[in-house]
């Protein structure tokens, strides 16, 4: 059952390293920014398949956690690029 | 049998919209487009994962009635709406800060944000 908890989590991560194409390549600063944005929600996805595939389901609090971290790390940098700071 | 079905559907289609939200990331010509196309994409189909969990959760309780599964119905629950709500607020954030720093979109025909000022 859980098996297709894994297939899913794999996939995810594939399509999460497609995001890292664009912040490899990406022209500019803000395009970074986006690709990081997707990477982090791709992220917290992964944490909360991965909880269930090994039966460890602290791990559902710690997607809690980076979600909201994340957040705080996307609205600093956005104030930086923004020359708001 | 029934909920096997209902999580590989809502896995397949959280699949399905996060990979059009990175391929929308990749092709799309300038920043505004990428914001559009990956925030709402990846959201919507992280959402769906996340639903698939809470199906598998609800499953496994209704078979052996353990109360760890409770706590793994709301703490995803309470994950899918933390991500919600602050991917749309970052996104907000984002693409005032592009405007901001100078980005213009690629064919722009109006844009009435400089126009007003701001």
């Amino acid at each position: 059952m859980t098996d297709i908890f894994m297939i899913a989590a794999l996939l995810t991560v594939i399509i999460a390293f497609g995001a890292m194409v664009r912040l490899v390549l990406g022209p500019t600063n803000p395009d970074r920014v986006v690709a990081v944005d997707t990477i982090n929600t791709l992220t917290v996805a992964v944490m909360i398949l991965l909880g269930v595939v090994y039966q460890q389901y602290i791990f559902i609090d710690v997607a809690i956690v980076y979600a909201l971290l994340s957040f705080v790390s996307t609205l600093y940098i956005a104030k930086h690029i923004g020359g708001e700071l | 049998m029934i909920a096997d079905t209902i999580i590989l559907v809502l896995l397949v289609i959280g699949l399905l919209f996060n990979a059009l939200g990175v391929i929308g990331l990749l092709r799309f010509p300038d920043v505004y487009t990428r914001l559009h196309a990956s925030t709402k994409a990846t959201t919507f189909g992280s959402i769906f994962l996340c639903l698939g969990v809470v199906v598998f959760a609800i499953s496994q309780y209704l078979g052996t009635s353990d109360s760890q599964y409770l706590m793994v119905i709301t703490h995803t629950i309470i994950a899918v709406f933390a991500l919600a709500i602050t991917n749309a607020a970052g996104s907000h954030a984002i693409a005032r800060a592009a405007h901001r720093s100078g980005q213009n979109p690629d064919p722009a025909v109006v844009d009435k944000l400089t126009e007003a000022g701001l």
